[in-house]
C-alpha cells in the first residue's frame, strides 16, 4: 500500500502494516476527539515515523496515487480538530 | 487493498480527492492534460514567488529597525550624557519597542523561510512527475491501443493530479500563513508611519500620544535596566552628579510669541 505525508512523500509500505498504522491513527484521533493537546504531537508524530520507518520512499518519476493520505507534519492541534469538524486543511 | 479505516486519513484522502475532481477531467485529451500540468506547474512557480515577496518585506522591515536600534541606542546615551533622563528614557523606550518587534520578524522570516524550502522540494518533484507522465504518455500512445492508452493515461494522470493537489494544499498553508504574518508587519509599518522610530531630537516638549502608548508596548524593567546600566557606563551611577546641573524646567517659549 502507498501512504503519503502531506508535503513530505509517498512510502510503499507492506499491506501487513496496516494494522499498526491503524491503531496509531485511533491514538492520534483519540487524542483531537479528548481535547488532550498535548497527547496529540506525540502521537501523530509516532504515526509519521512509523511510515518513514517502515516504508519505501516511492520514486519521483513513479506516478502511482496514494491508498492512504495523512496530513503534514507541521499540522496543528486546531487544526486537527477542524478535520473532523469544520473545513480542514482544504476548504470545502 | 488493506487500507485505513481511520478518520484521518479517510477525511484527509476525500478532501484531496475532491482537489483532483477538480483539477483533472478525464475526458480530455491527452496531450491537453500534460499542457495543463505544465500551467500549473507556473502556478506552483508563482506561489513561490509570493513567499519570497513577503519574505522580502518582512526583511527590508527588519533592517530599518536595525538602523532605529542602534539610532535609538546613540540618542539615549547622548541624551543622558547632557542630563536629559527624561528623553533617554524617551529613547530607550522606543528602543525597546523595535527591539522586540525585530524578534518577532526574526521568527516570521524564520519560517517563511521553511515554507519557501518546502514548497521549493515539493515544485521539484512534482515538476520530476510531470516529466514521466510525458514520458510515458508517449510510450503508452506508441504501444497500446487508443482505449486502453486512455485507461493507462487516465491511471498516470491520476498520480500526477494527487502530487499537483498535495502541492497545493502546501501553498494554501503557505498564502495562509503569510496572510497571518501581514498582520505584524502593518502595525510595524504603523508604528513607523506614527513617527516611532524617529528622531527623538525632534520631539517637542510634554508627553504625546505614541510616548503613552509606548509606555504601555514597552517593558519598563527592561528599560530601567538599560538607563541604569548605561548611567554606570558614562560614569553617572546612583551618585549624585559631580557636574552642576541647569536648573530644571525647560526654556519654554514665551505665551503668545507673535504667532497669530
Amino acid at each position: 500500500m502507498i501512504v503519503r505525508i502531506s508535503g513530505e512523500d509517498q512510502y510503499r509500505l507492506a499491506d501487513d502494516d496496516a494494522g499498526q498504522l491503524n491503531e496509531l491513527e485511533h491514538a492520534v484521533v483519540a487524542a483531537v476527539e479528548s481535547g488532550n493537546e498535548d497527547g496529540f504531537a506525540p502521537a501523530f508524530a509516532a504515526m509519521l515515523d512509523y511510515v518513514r520507518a517502515n516504508g519505501e520512499l516511492v520514486g519521483d518519476d513513479e506516478l502511482d496515487s496514494s491508498d492512504v493520505i495523512l496530513p503534514p507534519a507541521d499540522v496543528t492541534f486546531a487544526e486537527a480538530g477542524s478535520e473532523f469538524t469544520g473545513e480542514g486543511l482544504i476548504p470545502d | 487493498m488493506a487500507g485505513l479505516t481511520g478518520r484521518m486519513s479517510t477525511v484527509v484522502k476525500a478532501k484531496v480527492s475532491k482537489l483532483l475532481d477538480r483539477a483533472e477531467d478525464p475526458a480530455e485529451t491527452l496531450d491537453y492534460s500534460y499542457q495543463k500540468q505544465v500551467e500549473q506547474l507556473q502556478n506552483v512557480k508563482k506561489g513561490i514567488a509570493d513567499v519570497v515577496t513577503a519574505k522580502k518585506r518582512l526583511q527590508m522591515q527588519e533592517s530599518s529597525l536595525q538602523q532605529s536600534v542602534v539610532k535609538l541606542d546613540t540618542q539615549a546615551r547622548q541624551a543622558l550624557a547632557s542630563g536629559k533622563e527624561d528623553l533617554a528614557r524617551t529613547a530607550l523606550e522606543r528602543k525597546n519597542v523595535a527591539q522586540t518587534e525585530l524578534q518577532g520578524l526574526d521568527t516570521q522570516v524564520a519560517e517563511l523561510e521553511d515554507q519557501q524550502q518546502k514548497l521549493t522540494d515539493s515544485e521539484q518533484k512534482l515538476r520530476a512527475k510531470i516529466e514521466a507522465f510525458r514520458t510515458k504518455k508517449e510510450v503508452i500512445k506508441a504501444q497500446y491501443s487508443a482505449a486502453e492508452a486512455q485507461v493507462r493515461i487516465s491511471e498516470a494522470a491520476t498520480g500526477v493530479g494527487e502530487q499537483m493537489a498535495d502541492v497545493g494544499l502546501a501553498m494554501q498553508r503557505a498564502v495562509d500563513k503569510t496572510e497571518n504574518m501581514r498582520a505584524r508587519a502593518d502595525a510595524v509599518q504603523e508604528l513607523e508611519a506614527a513617527g516611532t522610530f524617529d528622531d527623538i531630537t525632534q520631539l517637542g516638549g510634554g508627553e504625546d500620544d505614541i510616548d503613552r502608548q509606548l509606555k504601555e508596548l514597552s517593558s519598563q524593567p527592561a528599560v530601567d535596566d538599560e538607563l541604569a546600566k548605561m548611567k554606570a557606563e558614562l560614569g553617572q551611577g546612583a551618585a549624585a552628579p559631580a557636574a552642576p546641573q541647569i536648573a530644571s524646567g525647560e526654556s519654554a517659549p514665551a505665551s503668545g510669541d507673535g504667532q497669530s
